[in-house]
């Protein structure tokens, strides 16, 4: 409440502002947009079947069409192939992140919660929160198709469940270029396009379904360091119990770099709404 | 000395080169209605955005309740309940989860929240559908809901804006009785309308804007005596001969006639008394043209508007608003 300060007169007594978001309410709010986020997955479970289908494809795809085709390093192509196409789904299922944004600011959504006295930040943190969960989900069933169709664990558990977590971070960080996408582009139809575009070339000229030296050269130089690359190949390190060498490292410094630009980008974009 | 809730001193705005707001003044007292009246794209919206703190001012400044829209926005936001002109709930939460999200985001208590949200449901009459979906509510019941969220908080400050558009008369009446309930218990309130009749109903003061600019301000009443005098309504028998009736009687009003052909209707705002009146009725015989109805009656906020923006407001739904201005020098 308004606090007026009786001991001085005058119009310019008004106290400093009486209403702040503390640290605790910003929880409060976080936890709040999730769990809304959350509920409305749950009650389309039409749309989370069919994004589940277009990775499901891929796997068949790529599993029983390109097998044949593509020769690996050493081992399996099933073994190969899953960790990138894990990597591809968490980054596929950012998209959503993008379209929701874009259709709450359409709707006057974000503008209802810019009139509310809570924490700026809890729309896109409690947004990339609930898609975070949505691709737990998500990856735990492209784990099971993996293994229908031949996949297997090859390291100790502590790897594998790292090798899982890393897949879920890279996507959480990448998930800040679809809340920066979805802010700028305001249209749930334009973003769906728009986020995809950034994703092509990176899933597509990386290491995720292809040894990168079947590439030409020019092609290879991008295709060696960029971030999808880099996270594929220490996911698949990590899932096989062999070599992770410096991608690991490389894969957290891109997702750090990543989540940080952008998570700025994303937010000063919000502010200026 | 009453105490000023809302202010706004000479605020600018532009989307690129248009000037949405060009120095807007504006002064709501505790307690009191304030109507904000304006035609499409007079800046209404635009300045409900600013003083709740969605939207920055190019320039100029704006405080509620004594403090700053910009330095102490957390603060507004916490005394204010908005309703935006489109209705914002969430199509897949229920009615209930809606309101309980509100809560939860102004930091209510889990208690409390609960509380409230079957209170708000109940005053908007929404609890039988309280557990669905908001997808399967109708318009007006998102509307609805839509206030009740901006209800949630206990705001001393309500601004809504033009919260009955799109509603059926019987709905509108209930809102108005259920707005004036909440004025009636001491809720300051802004409220954007193209409607003059809600204006003159709810609004203890009425504040025009047109282009970004106020044109006009006061009380309903002080709107009208400012156009002054009377209005003369004439309905013709034969719409044909409508431009010709209006080209007569021209002269004897302070400004171009408007009509409405449809209803074979024609108003013009006048000075003139009986004598007038009678002088009207000798000249249309005189030309052969057949009356219906022919009065004097005094100005609504209509002829204000009318006479002020150039512009006829929005009819309530259902009567198609056909009336034009016409020029009377254009027509024999
Ligand atoms: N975000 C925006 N970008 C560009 N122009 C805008 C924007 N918002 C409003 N305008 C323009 O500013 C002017 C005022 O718009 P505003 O929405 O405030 O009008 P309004 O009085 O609310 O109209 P209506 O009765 O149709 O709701 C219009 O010319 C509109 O086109
Ligand atoms: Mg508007």
């Amino acid at each position: 409440m308004t606090v007026l300060d009786t001991a001085s007169s005058g119009a310019s007594t008004r106290q400093a502002p009486s209403h702040s978001v503390t640290f605790g309410m910003t929880l409060v709010d976080i936890g709040g947009i999730t769990r809304r986020n959350l509920l409305r997955i749950l009650r389309t479970p039409r749309l989370l079947v069919f994004s589940s289908i277009q990775p499901i494809m891929f796997v068949l795809l790529f599993r029983y069409v390109f097998a044949g085709a593509i020769k690996v390093p050493n081992g399996l192509y099933v073994d190969y192939l899953m960790p990138g196409i894990f990597v591809q789904t968490a980054l596929f299922g950012g998209a959503s992140t993008a379209v929701g944004l874009a259709a709450d600011l359409q709707g006057g959504m974000i503008d209802r919660f810019r009139s509310l006295p809570m924490a700026r930040s809890a729309v896109l943190a409690g947004r990339t929160i609930a898609d975070l969960i949505r691709n737990v989900v998500v990856l735990v069933l492209m784990v099971a198709v993996g293994v229908l169709v031949g996949f297997r664990f090859r390291a100790s558990p502590g790897s594998d469940v790292a090798g899982l977590a890393l897949v879920l971070l890279f996507g959480y960080a990448f998930s800040w270029v679809f809340v920066t996408t979805g802010l700028l582009v305001k249209d749930p139809e334009t973003a769906q396009v728009a986020g995809f575009l950034p994703l092509f070339p990176l899933v597509f000229a990386s290491s995720a379904f292809v040894p990168v030296s079947t590439m030409p050269g020019w092609l290879q130089a991008f295709a060696n360091v960029q971030p999808v690359s880099v996270t594929v190949d220490a996911v698949r390190g990590l899932l096989s119990g062999g070599a992770v060498e410096h991608w690991l490292w490389q894969s957290i410094s891109w997702g750090v770099g990543i989540f940080l630009v952008f998570a700025i980008l994303s937010v000063r974009q919000y502010r200026r709404l | 000395m009453p105490e000023t809730m809302i202010e706004a001193e000479s605020i600018t705005k532009a989307f690129g080169s248009t000037l949405a707001l060009r120095s807007v003044d504006l002064k709501v007292e505790a307690g009191t209605v304030l109507g904000l009246l304006g035609p499409n794209g007079a800046g209404k919206t635009t300045l409900v955005r600013i003083l709740t703190t969605l939207l920055k001012p190019d320039s100029g400044r704006a405080t509620v309740a004594g403090y700053d829209v910009i330095h102490d926005a957390v603060t507004v936001r916490a005394m204010i309940g908005l309703a935006g002109q489109f209705a914002a709930v969430d199509d897949l939460l229920t009615g209930r989860e809606n309101l309980e999200l509100v809560g939860l985001l102004y930091h209510l208590g889990s208690k409390e929240r609960k509380l409230r949200a079957d209170e708000v449901l109940e005053r908007l009459s929404l609890t039988d559908a309280a557990d669905r979906l908001v997808k399967t509510y109708s318009g007006g019941m998102r509307r609805r809901l839509d206030l009740g969220a901006s209800l949630v908080g206990h705001p001393r400050i309500l601004i809504l804006d033009e919260p009955t558009t799109g509603l059926d008369p019987a709905t509108r009446i209930d809102l108005w009785q259920f707005i004036e309930a909440l004025v009636a218990d001491g809720t300051t309130l802004l409220l954007t309308t193209q409607y003059l009749e809600e204006a003159d109903r709810l609004a203890n003061r009425i504040v025009v804007i047109d282009h970004g600019q106020v044109i006009a301000e006061g009380t309903a009443n002080e709107l009208k005596d400012q156009l002054g005098g009377n209005v003369l309504e004439v309905t013709i028998t034969d719409q044909d001969q409508l431009e010709k009736a209006a080209a007569v009687l021209a002269d004897l009003g302070h400004g171009p006639p408007s009509y409405d052909r449809a209803g074979g209707l024609i108003t013009l705002a006048t000075d003139g008394k009986a004598e007038m009146l009678l002088e009207a009725a000798r000249r249309l015989e005189e030309n052969g043209i057949a009356l219906d109805d022919i009065g004097l009656r005094r100005p609504s906020l209509d002829d204000v508007f009318l006479a002020l923006t150039g512009k006829p407001t929005e009819d309530l739904p259902g009567t198609a608003d056909t009336r034009q201005r016409l020029d009377p020098s254009g027509v024999l």
